[in-house]
Order: structure tokens, then sequence, then C-alpha cells
């Protein structure tokens, strides 16, 4: 079939990332109706999906890819099976409807065409995340979504709420990035497989690994950042400074789903263990009631839909680290659900805003009769968030209620949880779904009109299908739900809910979360006063924390940094310098690897001995020299003395070399000292010269101890001897020096040539940059 | 240091030294030299008739930024080293070729122009650090700055 051909999954996934290159020049010809073309990238992608479904609801998984660089194991690959598909599907259908949102959103807006450049990004990182089969691609997306998150929550970057909140995302999904990174490495060192779908089956050996805690805390480090669990969750309201399409795709539907998505795909390999069915649901339930009593403190729109959407997350973590197949198919079900209610509300939250002027509940009232059709949507949506029978939110509810009330006391402890979470999101779908447009109209910033087409499209269909997926549910279960929970559970599995209700303990679970979540709604107020209190009891949240953090690290790195760079250049000298004596000294004398004597060498030339002696004298002239110019030419004389030695032991080219170096550095030094403008002679108090004296003995013992041990050791011809052979033959050169630098290394000497002319270019600027401030 | 001696000679010993230079540069990959040698020679050369006619006359002398010089020479080596994508060898193979210029068989190759281009970041960069420390600090009279 056609969607099997690689080349076209490839473009498929591709196809975001183009249309992030051509947005801004299509809206700066044509202004926000490119919207409407850009979204055909996503819109083709998804028709691209959807051709899988036949073969992936078959129980098949679709691979595919290239090789990169064969000899390190590195691929571009992609596995596609119904986790990676459902959420393709979701990326890229609930991206299309984004895309042509936005155009609406941010008509006129003067980056309109930057803004969707943006999200195609991050569009084409997500997609790429979900269908990655090898580990480095599944990082390298990671952190592109995470990067495309920050550029997305600063967008509106003039305002300094919008760059904190933007860095702190940056900062706390990056950390959990790498930890991420570290993740994997273990993985990838306990099982040598770095393919997600070959470690699927190596399960068994990971868990028995001694290596199997690490690498589940720092996956979960990297999944929990992403997925705003507690107690990271601090950056995921913050982000709802973003322009609203960013928070209704990103931070609800898709991105902070990666960790869910991390979560499920390594179920099969790191789930079964008390740590993870301790973890998991301990912090996901955590986040579900935190999450949402945060929530019902709230009176903008988008903020409530935001810690919602965290203690949605939460119930997800909770249900997919629960240990059993049925929460995994409530897990499945819910995040299907949650997408597109969310997604729905979220736009709704933006249309509202679009068509008053504010998000602030109590501002807003009777606005039914103003934007009917963005009313529908809010309505419908909020019937699935709450989960009412017929609606996709119930199936979910039920399979949770399903799942959780098993009557062990674990169970009680999460089934709890599970039902004051509900109950508090029911409520707040039903104050961000009805109450606005319900009651008295209400005096709001601009005259209550319904949003154009391109703002209630997206919340319609969204809102709609989260219906139409309720009652013809066993359609989504073949296609979208059955599939996904196989690929989790790793087991074929077939999910049977239905949306009419049955009765058993689950139905009435579900009929105490309606009548707790419309008992929290009606007295709203009450219930919002009662959260705050609680939770100002609490004391100062990790925002807080996360800012005394940030601000300590800067002191503390200022601090050091006050410490070991003062400025001053002999302080550095020094400090090398005894750095290189430590190094040189210590292993010999601690490992007991002293050389022997040397023996004084037998027939000695004179010539040869002479100008050891005239080295000698050259270092004595530069300790009794009266003045500085004379102490660096005196240099030069041991330099040189050096440099015919040499040349006596047959070392030509090497010999040569010294000669210049040692012409050049006198020159240079010279022109240095002259510059310097220090006094003439060289005056140190005692204890000065004392330790500048001992260091320097200790360097040159240092050395000198390690050159002699060196030459001890029995000396291995093998190079030597490869060198002179092939020298001529293959590099046409008798210079076996030269031929060295210049053919059999050439690529180090390319490295080092860029090394003098970087050098070069420093010092240059150095002397430009004195003689500046000398000038000032 | 400005002496009438030295001024008077400095061209000649400037001149000699770097035809050495090249000279070493040349023969470098059968007899002792090289590229790094050589380089090493011509910037001495340049540093002797800095010291006695001043930087600015260095800089008039070369024509080219110094710098500029470095950036060429990197330039060749680089370009000599991607040669060899041309023969379909790996980065850096040497290749040679036996043109006939007036009777005489001359070996030439991309290591030979790795090795040229090593001379000139040597020469550009010892060079340009030996002028502009050279340079008065206060005056900055003909300072090699407007070249390249």
């Amino acid at each position: 079939m056609a969607a099997a051909a690689p080349a076209w999954t490839f473009i498929a996934l591709f196809l975001p990332f183009l249309a992030a290159i051509l947005a801004p020049f299509l809206v700066s010809r044509l202004g926000d109706k490119a919207a409407w073309i850009v979204a055909l990238a996503p819109a083709l992608s998804f028709l691209h999906f959807c051709g899988f479904l036949p073969e992936i609801s078959a129980g098949e998984v679709a691979t595919g890819g290239y090789a990169w660089v064969p000899s390190l194991n590195l691929s571009f690959s992609w596995f596609i099976d119904g986790l990676s598909l459902t959420f393709a599907l979701l990326i890229t259908g609930i991206g299309t409807l984004i895309v042509i949102y936005s155009g609406g959103y941010l008509k006129g807006h003067r980056h309109l065409g930057r803004f969707l450049s943006f999200i195609l990004l991050f569009m084409g990182a997500m997609l790429g995340l979900v269908v990655s089969d090898s580990f480095l691609m599944l990082f390298v997306y990671w952190e592109l979504t995470s990067i495309a998150s920050f550029l997305l929550i600063g967008f509106d970057h003039e305002r300094e709420a919008a760059r904190r909140a933007a860095l702190q995302a940056l900062l706390v999904t990056g950390a959990g990035g790498l930890s991420l990174l570290a993740g994997l490495v273990f993985l990838w060192n306990v099982t040598g497989v770095t393919q997600l779908s070959l470690l699927v089956h190596l399960g068994d050996a990971l868990r028995m690994s001694p290596f199997y805690l690490p690498a589940l805390f720092l996956v979960l480090g990297g999944a929990f950042t992403k997925s705003a669990q507690f107690p990271f969750h601090f950056w995921l309201p913050n982000a709802m400074e973003a322009p609203t399409p960013v928070s209704a795709y990103l931070h609800s539907a898709t991105m902070v789903k990666a960790g869910v998505y991390l979560l499920m795909r390594l179920n099969p390999v790191l789930g079964g263990t008390p740590a993870w069915e301790i973890l998991l649901p301990f912090f996901g339930g955590v986040t579900l009631v935190a999450g949402a009593l945060i929530g019902i403190r709230q009176t903008d729109l988008k903020l409530m839909l935001a810690y919602t959407t965290m203690a949605s997350l939460g119930l997800l973590t909770m249900l997919t680290g629960f240990g059993s197949p049925h929460a995994i198919e409530a897990a499945v079900l819910y995040l299907v659900a949650h997408s597109l209610f969310k997604g729905a509300l979220f736009m709704v939250a933006g249309a509202v805003d679009h068509g008053t002027g504010t998000r602030e509940l109590p501002l807003l009232g009777g606005l039914r009769r103003a934007m009917p059709i963005t009313f529908a949507a809010a309505f419908l949506a909020a019937c699935s968030m709450g989960g009412l029978p017929l609606f996709a939110g119930f199936l979910a509810k039920e399979e949770i209620y399903a799942a959780l009330a098993t009557g062990n006391p674990r169970a009680v402890f999460f089934t709890a949880a599970a039902l004051v979470g509900n109950a508090l999101m029911f409520a707040v779908a039903l104050a961000v779904g009805l109450k606005p447009f319900v009651g008295e109209g209400k005096q709001t910033p601009l005259t209550p009109h319904e949003a154009p087409a391109a703002l209630w499209l997206g919340p319609v269909i969204l809102a709609a299908l989260g219906l139409v997926f309720g009652i013809f549910s066993p359609l989504l279960h073949a296609y979208l739900t059955s599939p996904m929970a196989s690929a989790v559970i790793d087991e074929p599995t077939v999910i049977t809910i239905g949306a009419m209700p049955h009765l058993g303990l689950p139905f009435g679970l579900s009929l105490l979360t309606v009548a707790l979540g419309i008992l929290v709604y009606l007295g709203f107020d009450r219930a919002r006063a009662l959260a705050a209190q609680m939770l100002e009891g609490l004391g100062p949240g990790p925002d807080r924390w996360f800012d005394y953090f940030i601000s300590g690290l800067v002191r503390f790195s200022a601090g050091l940094v006050r410490i070991i760079q003062p400025g001053r250049l002999e302080i550095y000298i020094t400090a090398t310098f005894i750095a290189v004596a430590v190094t040189l000294l210590v292993p010999l004398f601690l490992f007991d690897e002293l050389p022997g004597m040397p023996s004084w060498p037998a027939g000695a030339l004179v010539q040869e001995i002479a100008f050891f002696v005239i080295a000698a004298l050259g270092i004595v002239a530069v300790l009794r020299a009266a003045d500085r110019l004379t102490a660096i030419v005196s240099l030069g004389i041991q330099g040189f003395a050096v440099a015919v030695i040499f040349l006596l032991f047959g070392a030509p080219d090497l010999s040569f070399t010294q000669f210049m170096v040692e012409t050049l550095s006198v020159v240079i030094l010279t022109l240095v000292m002259t510059r310097l403008r220090l006094s003439v002679s060289d005056h140190r108090p005692p204890g000065q010269i004392l330790l500048d004296g001992t260091i320097a003995i200790a360097c040159g013992l240092g050395f000198a101890l390690m050159l002699l041990k060196a030459v001890g050791t029995p000396f291995d011809p093998f190079m030597t001897d490869f060198f002179n052979t092939y020298s001529k033959a293959i590099a046409h050169g008798a210079n076996v020096v030269n031929v060295i630098i210049v053919d059999f290394r050439g690529t180090d000497t390319l490295g080092e040539i860029a090394v003098v002319m970087v050098t070069g270019l420093a010092v240059l600027a150095l002397i430009k940059l004195r003689a500046g401030r000398g000038a000032s | 240091m400005n002496t009438l001696i030295l001024r008077t000679v400095a061209p000649v010993i400037t001149a000699l030294m770097l035809l050495f230079s090249v000279f070493v540069l040349l023969r470098g990959h059968n007899e002792p030299g090289g590229g790094f040698i050589g380089g090493l020679i011509a910037a001495s050369a340049l540093a002797i008739f800095g010291i006695a006619h001043g930087p600015g006359a260095v800089q008039r002398a070369i024509r080219f930024h110094p710098m500029a010089i470095a950036g060429a020479g990197l330039a060749l080596a680089a370009v000599s080293g991607l040669v060899s994508i041309a023969a379909g060898v790996p980065f850096m193979s040497g290749l040679w070729i036996y043109p006939d210029i007036l009777g005489t068989e001359v070996p030439l190759s991309t290591v030979i122009s790795f090795d040229i281009g090593v001379y000139l970041v040597v020469v550009g960069s010892v060079t340009a650090i030996a002028l502009a420390l050279e340079t008065e600090p206060d005056g900055g009279a003909g300072e090699g700055e407007g070249g390249g």
C-alpha cells in the first residue's frame, strides 16, 4: 500500500518543517489567509498517517528509515505501532485545526508568520518524537520540542512575564531532557540496543539489572518535568503566558503528553516493578489532586484549564503506573478524550477572550446569545470533560473506575484521589464551558460578538469528535485505542467499553463524581475560597523555590568566579605552574615510579658537553641578569644551546624549529616587556623569590624526572619502522617528519594551524583591547 | 635598536631570509624543512624588517593584513584536504601529478599545497602578533590595519 512506502512517511514527517520555512513568506504575501494554506501541510501528514490505520489495527507495526552513521549504529528510523499512530494522528489532526485557529486568533499580528513557523517547527518535532525508533532521534526531537516550546511561550517577548515563563519552561524541561539522555545511556549500556523496537523485548534483562533503579529515576526525571508532574509542575501554568493556540496545542493536547508517551512506551520495559508501581501512582495522584484544587482557585479561564491539564497529566501518570491492563486501557481512553476536549476548551477560552476582551470568569455571563456556536462547542467539550454518558470522556471515566475500584486498600486510596480530582475537574469544566454563557449578560471590555469561522472551526470539530467517538465507540476502539493499549501493555488487548451506562460500581462512582462536581459548581465561590485557604496553609510553592534556586545559583557562580578568576596574571601563572608541578611529581612519588639515577654517558664528545655547559650558563645568566631585557636575551642563549644539542643528536627538523621559536620568543617577549612599561629591573621581596623559585624548581624537577622515566622504558620501534618503510613508498617523501606532519597526520595539522590562527586573532584582540583602554 | 647599520642591512637580510624560507618550505618533503619552519623563518624576517623600519613599512610591503594571509593559508590547507572528494578518496588523502615543465618532471601534490597553507598561517599569525606589539599603543601610526 502507498502508506507503507518509506519515502512518503519520510516526507510526511518533514512536511511540517518545510511548512515552517515557507510560512513567513506566505503570510507576508497573503496575510492571515495564509494559515489556511499552511494548514495543508499537517492535513496531508494526517491523511498519510490515516493510511496506516488498517495495518496497525490488524496488529502489525510499520517500520522504516535510513542509515545515518552505520559505523556508529546510528540511524534515522521510525517505528509506528498503535501508540505512535494515535499520537501522530492527534498531533497532525489537532495541529491542522490549530494552524487555522492561529490565523484567526493572531489576525493582523505583525509576527503571525513567525508564530506559524514556530508552531509548525514544534509539530515536526513532536511528530518525530512519537515515531522515533532510535534513542538518539528520540532525544533530539525531545529537546527540539522544549526549544519550540521556549520560543512559543516567549513569543510575546516584550513582556517580562513571558520571558520568565519561557526561560523557566526551558530550564525545567531542558534539565529533564538531560536526565532522560542519561537514562537512555543507562538503558543502552544495560541492554546493548539503541532502538526502542528492540528494547521492548528486553524488559526482563533490564529489570534484573542493578542499574534498573538509576535508569528508572533518570527516565522519570525526563518524563515528570515534561509532563508537569509534582514537584516540577510549576512551569506549566506559567507557560500560559503564551498565545492561546499554543496553550491549546503544546500545553494541553500534545507536548506535555510527551512524558506520558515516554512512560507508556517504556511500560513493557521498566514497568511491573514495585518502584514503578509506587512512584508513578504516588506522584501522579499528588499532581491530580493538587492540580484540581489549584484549578478551582483560579478565576482566569486559561489558568483554570491549565491546572486541570496538570491534574489530567497526573491522572494519566497514575493510571500508567497503576499496574493493571485495565488501568492502561483507561489511560489510553482518557488521553484521547482529554486531547479532544481540552484542546477544544482552550480554543473556546481564546474565542471568548477574542469576542469579549476578557478571560476573567467573574466578568463573564450570558454569552449564549452573542456566541452560540462557541457555546455549543464549549458545552459539548465540557460534557466530555465531565464524563457524561454518550461522550468519549465517559468511556474513559468508566474504565478508570473499573480499573481502580478493585477493593484492596491501595486501590481505595487512588480511587479516592481519582474521585476528588474528577469531581473538581467536572466543576471547572462547567465553570469554563457553561458559566460564561448562561445567566445575566455582563459588561465586558468589548461588546460580545461571535468569533470568525477560523476560531470556532477547531473547537466545534474537536468537541463534536468527543461525541462521535463516544457514540461510535467500537470504531474508536478498533482503530485507535485497542492498538494503542496493545502497544503499551505489549500484548494484544481489546477494549470493549461502550457509551451507554451499565449498572455497577464504576457507574455508581461516576454518578457520585457528577453529583459532587455539580455541587462544587453551584457553590463555586465557596469552593474557591476553601481551596485558596488550604493552599495558602502550605506556604510558598515550587514556583517561588525556582526563583530562589536561580538567584542563589547566580550568586554562587558570581562568588566562585571572584575567587578563581581574580584578574591578576601572577595568580593565574602561579596556579598554572603549581598544577603542572603537582601533576608531574605526585604520581611519581605516590606510585613509586621514580627513575633510576642516569649513568654518565660514555664517549660523550667534547662539543656535546660544551653545549650542555652553555645551556646551563644561559640559565645562570637569566638569574643573575641586572635588568629584564638581559634576562630575556639570556633565556635565548639557553634555547639556542638546546637547539644545537638537537642538531648534534640527529634531529635537524626539531633543531631548526627550536632556533626559530627561540628567536621569535625573544623578539616577542621583548616587545611585550617594552609595551607593559614595567620597571627596568625585577625587584621581588625575598619571600616571593623563595616561593617562585620553589615552584620553578619543582616544575623543572618534575619534567626532568618524567623524561628520565620515559626514556628509561624500552623503546618500541613499531611506529619508527612503519614510517621509515612507508614514507617514501606511499607518501613520496624522504623527510619522515614532514611527511607525518603534512600527510599521515595531515588532519591533525589542519586542526593545529587553525589553533595557531585563532591564537593570533585572540592575541591581536587582547592587544587592541588594551590599546583602546589606554587611549580612552 | 633603530641604528643606521640595522636599517641599512635589514632589507637585504629580510629578502635573503624570505627567499630562504621559501626554499626551506619547498624542500621540506625530502630534506629537513617544511611549512612550519619556513613560516617561522619568514616571520622572523618580517620582524627584523619591522624593528628596523617600523610596522608601517612591513604592512606596506606585505600589502595584505597578516591575519588575512593566515586566513588564506587556512583556507588553502582545508581546500587541499577537500580535493580528495573529487578523486573519491578519504579527506586529506595526498594526490600527486607529475607534469612535464620545460623538460623537467615536476612532482606536484595536494600535500605541498597543504604545506604552503601551513606556511601562510604561521607567517600571518606570528607577524600579526609581532606587528601589533611593535605598534606604539598611543600613536598607532602606520599600523597594519587597512589591508586585507
